[in-house]
């Protein structure tokens, strides 16, 4: 199969239309109005629907009602839309039901700025919306993985009828790289879940289904352990032999990995854990770790540490966990080896 | 001989006050649902409100929108089961406040869906809070000593604002009185058709009391229904067939 060079936007639509899309409803907003563009154009040729939606209001609630109804159904955002889309996230998750939704990060709070950051960690990775649920989030380090995570997430989504998201950002949805695009798969609606009238069968109630599940409580804290065991992914960089090991997601981990590269040729032993899933956090990479680590430095594009609470977690504290933070400014692999440097020497 | 004949789709008791106009609407549509043979190609966007308590008791498929966004639901359903009769069923809160863009929206993209809107001039869910379209003077609990139309602003009137648009079907009805309830039969009757004939958006306001909220007794509240509330927000056809209708 040819490669196609493309922005990490399109190739991430693209491979929406291919995962068997059937509605998108969105609002624009920088960095990922190229998704809403490619798709209006894209995905009513592909046989699907469109609609540039009032607001993320709209939009999330539009998904879920294509999603209720049985279709593969998505939407994307960032930032200040993302905020928006939780309320609609809550209730998709409540009411069991799969959809995808996208957020190509822009930093800061309020209405922030349109260059890449990892700020929304915590809303990705804490459910964001009232209640109690919990989103599967993929996290994409190249353009190439926002392709492959787009029929992964669907499929976990139905797999565990709950929403995914895919938690990108800004430099990861403009960056351009050849990417291998998906066989386009068709997909039947028809879920014994999924609304279409009744045609002959009871009605259905498609609500929070805590209404009519006994002992939700245990019903659905059972769920999300049995995604929280069998869902977490991760890439493991030279672990075994590392004095320190950074953690870093996305675009992050790229820095990262050079730093690995150029601590190694100085005879630094440096290793990377790069989580995949975000929500479960990969807790069983850090098996594979030297028992003998001197620190952890988690590594980040945000003014405030987030990632890192999730490294003390996994590691039980027994290890320091220090922070490497950037922000509007982003960090070079050389900084990055001189703060894990600096961890070893203290 | 009387026979008294129940729609199957009405499965059990409804939930509502007694008294409550919800009920005789219900029966409206189940019986407008059921001779259009529709109760098996039904489905409806269910608004946060007393309209949550039809869930259990009324027999089409349900999704349960959030508050205010049941329009934009219902888009996302009729878009992709374009075969089915997809309906929504909000109270007035819920359509004309916290999602009055959203049916808005819905009207201005002459989306194929029907829109059921109570306006019972109240949030009775929540105890009896002021709506949009509480009427100037009428008490509430967050208007005690009635509505202050200069500080509040005029009751939101949804047929003004959609009776320009390039819409399919556009009515108020009330259950007042048996007059009215036969004709809002009418307009529930015309705006189904609306859909299935693919002839774009249609919305039915529904004027109906709440007389626990509005602390009447039944009698009393079809009284100031029938007056009041009707000479507020007069009833009758405002598009038909997507013609505006002048008078
Ligand atoms: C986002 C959100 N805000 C507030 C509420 C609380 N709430 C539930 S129903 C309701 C008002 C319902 O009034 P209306 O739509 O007029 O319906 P009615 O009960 O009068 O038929 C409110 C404010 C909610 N459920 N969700
Ligand atoms: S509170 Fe009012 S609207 Fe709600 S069920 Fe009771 S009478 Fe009907
Ligand atoms: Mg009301």
């Amino acid at each position: 199969m040819p490669y196609k060079l493309m922005k990490g936007n399109h190739a991430l639509a693209e491979a929406a239309i291919r995962s068997g899309l059937a509605l998108f409803g969105g609002y624009p907003i920088t960095p990922q109005s190229e998704i809403l563009e490619y798709l209006s154009d894209h995905l009513p040729a592909a046989g699907g629907v469109f609609v540039q939606a009032e607001s993320e209001l709209a939009g999330i609630n539009m998904v879920y009602g294509a999603a209720a109804a049985g279709f593969r159904a998505m939407t994307s955002s960032s930032g200040p839309g993302f905020s928006l889309l939780q309320e609609g996230i809550s209730y998709i998750a409540s009411a069991e039901l799969p959809a995808v939704i996208v957020d190509v990060q822009r930093y800061g709070s309020g209405l922030g700025d349109i260059f890449q950051a990892q700020g929304d960690y915590w809303m990705a990775t804490r459910g964001g919306g009232h209640g109690d649920y919990r989103t599967i989030v993929f996290a994409p380090a190249s353009v190439q993985e926002s392709v492959d995570m787009m029929p992964l997430a669907f499929d976990k989504a139905e797999q565990y009828r709950n929403p995914c998201l895919i938690l990108s950002d800004a430099s990861i949805a403009q960056m351009m790289e050849p990417v291998l695009l998906p066989e386009k798969i068709a997909c039947n609606p028809d879920h014994d879940w999924a609304v279409r009238g009744k045609r002959g069968q009871a009605f259905k109630r498609v609500t929070s289904t805590m209404y009519y599940i006994a002992d939700f409580d245990a019903y659905i804290k059972k769920k999300y352990d049995t995604i929280q065991e069998n869902e977490q992914r991760w890439e493991a960089v030279q672990v075994e032999d590392a004095d320190v090991v950074l953690v870093a997601y996305g675009i992050s981990s790229r820095i990262c990995k050079e730093a690995v590269a150029l601590a190694r040729a100085k005879g630094f032993r440096l290793g990377l854990l790069r989580p995949i899933t975000l929500w479960p956090f990969p807790e069983k990479g850090f098996a594979a770790v030297n028992p003998d680590v001197s620190a952890y430095l988690s590594v980040e594009l945000c003014a405030l540490p987030k990632l890192a609470d999730d490294v003390r977690l996994a590691t039980g504290m027994n290890v320091p966990v220090s922070h490497f933070l950037g922000g509007a400014h982003t960090p070079s692999s050389r900084a990055v080896v001189e703060a894990a440097a600096a961890l070893l020497n203290q | 001989m009387n026979e008294k004949r129940t729609p199957k789709l009405l499965v059990t008791e409804n939930k509502f006050c007694p008294g409550c106009g919800h009920g005789i609407i219900n029966r409206i549509l189940a019986e407008v649902l059921e001779e259009a043979g529709l109760d098996d190609m039904a489905i409806g966007s269910l608004a946060v409100g007393c309209a949550c308590l039809m869930i259990d008791t009324f027999g089409v498929d349900w999704v349960q929108a959030p508050h205010g966004r049941a329009a934009a639901l219902a888009c996302g359903v009729k878009r992709v089961r374009p075969e089915n009769f997809v309906f929504t069923y909000q109270g007035d809160g819920d359509a004309l406040g916290i999602g009055f863009s959203e049916t808005m929206y819905a009207a201005l993209r002459n989306e194929n869906i029907t829109a059921i809107v109570v306006n019972n001039g109240i949030f009775g869910m929540t105890g009896g809070q002021m709506a949009p379209t509480t009427l100037p003077g009428q008490r509430t609990t967050t208007c005690p000593a009635g509505r202050d139309a200069d500080l509040t602003g005029q009751p939101l009137n949804i047929i003004n604002q959609m009776k320009h648009l390039p819409i399919g079907y556009l009515a108020r009805g009330s259950v007042g009185s048996f007059r009215e309830i036969n004709k809002l039969k009418e307009y529930i009757r015309a705006a189904v058709r609306n859909q299935m004939d693919g002839c774009g958006y249609a919305l039915v306001e529904v004027l109906s009391p709440c007389p626990t909220n509005w602390k009447m007794p039944l009698k009393a509240a079809l009284q100031r229904l029938d007056t009041q509330v009707k000479s507020f927000f007069p009833t009758g056809e405002f598009i038909k067939e997507g013609e505006q209708i002048h008078g």
